[in-house]
């Protein structure tokens, strides 16, 4: 696929402003690519190398280090299922084998319909709700079998559009200031971020103006957000 | 049960309605430890620091003032707070980062302040995209706040913070690789010596590395003291430590408890705690400071959390991660299962790593799958011993970092206490534990 469109240029620029050096804002720039074309495309890359003064082998050589960067088109849904030390001790492999067989695929394969790409993933620091999973990186603990025949209904049906956004989508919150982001003689830098942040209308940022984290309440789901709270109720003192 | 009156440090917002805003942050007395830092000369910080003693989080229990102290004297100066969270069975940071991130940042700050640093990057594992996004969020609050940026809370102090999101990799949580990283290079961990990024780390430059629940500490100790902070805990450990519970128990979870006060026995069986082992099955090994730690036994119930505790029977506190297993768990998968984690995210520079610990989850999968000989004890232990000469504890190096050493600990406690399992497995030919929680097609992996 394609070079960064012109407004995720805009955001590549001012991630390379927050850092001393360019080379820093590769990573960060790479996902802004993911969360483009759903995976890093050999023009993309080379582009991205435009930006902060790499070659195209360099931008690979690094990227491919890195276990959340796709090289390959994936599925709409990414499921990493953890089968990791506390996932494995609560039944983790007979979740994936039940994931194995509802999708049809092995882990790091696609369905047929491009939906979902499955992943036998490594701790996902979600250990007090295991087994667990993500899709595109958000949390689903405590998922068993019929749990997870439910979920990827709800998927397909796209009922989770608004919980689950696309996949590389990173942060759905833009940086609005900072020392780095403003011009030298004050501020000003600030609007013109958010306005170019209006501007760009895709899905990443169109949610910048969300309320922090009201967008995603998976409580009845127990996600993380929720887990926070469930275990903090742990640690309430006995009398 | 003295364990549990002692006062929630970096865990008391956790339940608050919408913790992770600056409203709730702000009805609780937040920032008002960095405003009153603000107050005070980075020297009698440094001293509060000290005299607190808060030995680092992050796994490797360095003292954090003792680290601020050997900061090489030239500008600019970097911090780096470590989010990077991917220690199996660890869930602690993840916690505290999504749940109360202006805490987080709050302390970033006062540390920032104490050692003089030109810019603040919190590196967050890139698959936490909720934390990220409440982190940033919360950023952009304490900014038009006036917490963070130019001259904080009219002082003239002013300091940048950047949240960075790592890329998924482990390795990245091991502060050389995390710097790398940062610098936007494959996470390579650096040769030592220098030993401490405080002398040289991001572009050379001196860069303190703290963990997420280190600097979340921080806006508590200037509130309250570094002496009411060091009369929590004893000997070295002290204060609170949060303590992640997950494995076969009733009530898995994120605990913060008074550090060095309460038993194994009591984080796994207090009814308000781990509430014991599920089905009131028994117990059989604990894997008490993340996987990289050796295993204890149901013997070692009785011993203190505490660093110097756990220390004293060969083990380690670590990342304050403790995963029971009752009888019903295989130590032979378990041990595969911790191999191949540490397999998968072996960066490859250096070959007993890279190369032995193939070898080691090749045959523990063998005998797991019932293909094993008994001859493959001896080369488990021969593998294990060129990745660490020894297999002592603490290990032994021949690798450029710990990560390699990792892996000998889980083996090692199999054979010194499960040897007649491991023996039963080849001898059966089959894994003679439950097939439920056995992957039927193991050797696919
Ligand atoms: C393989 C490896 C992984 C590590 N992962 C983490 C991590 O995820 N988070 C963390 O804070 N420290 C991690 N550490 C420890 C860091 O290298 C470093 O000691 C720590 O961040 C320093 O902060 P502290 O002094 O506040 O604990 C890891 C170390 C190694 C060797
Ligand atoms: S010990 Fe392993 S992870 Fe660490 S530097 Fe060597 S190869 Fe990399
Ligand atoms: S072991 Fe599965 S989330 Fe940690």
């Amino acid at each position: 696929m394609a070079r960064l469109t012109p407004d995720n240029v805009v955001r590549a620029q001012e991630l390379v402003a927050l850092y001393p050096e360019k080379r820093s804002a590769l990573i960060p720039i790479l996902h802004v690519l993911q969360e483009q074309d759903g995976y890093l495309s050999e023009d993309g890359m080379l582009h991205v190398g435009e930006i902060v003064g790499l070659e195209a082998v360099e931008v690979k050589g690094t990227a491919s280090f890195y276990d959340m960067f796709h090289f390959e088109p994936v599925g709409k849904y990414l499921v990493a299922v953890c089968t990791n030390i506390a996932c494995m001790l609560q039944g983790a492999y007979r979740l994936l084998e039940h994931a194995e067989e509802a999708l049809g695929v092995a882990p790091g394969g696609t369905t047929a319909d491009g939906m979902f790409t499955l992943e036998d993933a490594e701790c996902l620091a979600l250990c007090g709700n295991a087994p667990c999973l993500t899709v595109n990186w958000r949390f689903f603990g405590d998922v068993d079998p019929e749990g997870f025949d439910v979920l990827v209904d709800d998927l397909r049906a796209g009922r989770l559009e608004a919980e689950v956004p696309p996949h590389g989508t990173l942060s759905r919150v833009g940086r609005r200031q900072g020392l780095r982001a403003l011009p030298p003689g004050g501020p000003g830098r600030d609007e013109a971020a958010l306005a170019g942040e209006d501007g760009a209308g895709g899905d990443g940022m169109a949610a910048a103006h969300v309320a922090p984290g009201s967008a995603i309440d998976l409580s009845t789901r127990r996600s993380t957000a929720a887990t926070a709270v469930v275990d903090a109720a742990h640690l309430e003192s006995p009398k | 049960m003295t364990y549990t009156q002692a006062p929630r440090i970096v865990t008391p917002r956790l339940l608050n309605e919408r913790s992770w805003t600056i409203g709730s942050y702000l009805s609780s007395g937040g920032y008002e430890g960095l405003r009153r830092a603000l107050t005070m000369t980075p020297q009698a910080i440094h001293d509060q620091v000290n005299t607190a003693n808060i030995l680092g989080r992050g796994g490797a229990g360095f003292e954090a003032g003792r680290k601020w102290g050997m900061l090489r004297q030239s500008q600019p100066v970097y911090l780096t707070i470590n989010g990077d969270e991917s220690e199996p069975a660890t869930f602690k940071d993840h916690a505290l980062i999504e749940g109360d991130p202006h805490q987080l940042i709050e302390g970033a700050v006062i540390c920032a302040y104490v050692i003089g640093a030109a810019q603040v990057f919190i590196f967050v594992r890139g698959e936490f995209p909720l934390a990220i996004e409440r982190l940033q969020a919360a950023l952009n609050e304490a900014y038009d706040y006036g917490a963070v940026g130019a001259n904080i809370f009219a002082s003239s102090f002013s300091v940048d913070v950047v949240v960075h999101p790592g890329a998924g990799a482990y390795i990245c949580g091991e502060e050389t690789a995390l710097l790398e990283s940062l610098e936007g290079k494959r996470g390579y961990p650096r040769i030592k010596p220098p030993f401490f990024p405080a002398v040289m780390g991001l572009y050379g430059a001196p860069t303190i590395v703290n963990n997420v629940e280190t600097v979340s500490n921080l806006p508590w100790v200037i509130q309250n003291g570094g002496d009411s902070f060091a009369a929590l805990g004893e000997g070295r450990s002290k204060g609170t430590k949060l303590l992640a519970l997950a494995g076969h128990v009733k009530r898995p979870g994120n605990y913060e408890l008074e550090w060095a006060k309460a038993t194994f026995r009591d984080l796994i069986f207090d009814p308000a705690l781990g509430g014991g082992i599920r089905d009131d099955n028994e117990l059989k090994a604990i894997i008490p400071g993340g996987v990289s730690s050796p295993w204890i036994g149901p013997e070692h119930l009785d011993v203190s959390l505490s660093n110097e505790a756990i220390a004293g029977i060969g083990s380690m506190a670590g990342s304050g991660s403790v995963i029971p297993m009752d009888h019903t768990a295989c130590m032979v998968r378990a041990a595969w299962r911790i191999v191949r984690f540490f397999h998968r995210e072996s960066c490859g520079q250096c070959t007993p790593c890279r190369e032995g610990g193939g070898w080691l989850e090749k045959i523990l999968e063998r005998i797991e799958m019932g293909q094993g000989r008994e001859a493959d004890l001896d080369l488990l232990m021969d593998i294990c011993d060129n990745i660490s000469p020894g297999v002592t504890w603490p290990p032994a190096q021949t690798t450029i970092c710990v990560l390699g050493p990792s892996m000998p600990p889980s083996i090692a406690a199999g054979m010194s206490r499960f040897r007649d399992e491991y023996l039963a497995h080849i001898r059966e030919g089959r894994c003679p534990f439950p097939p439920d929680r056995l992957p039927r097609r193991l050797a696919r992996v």
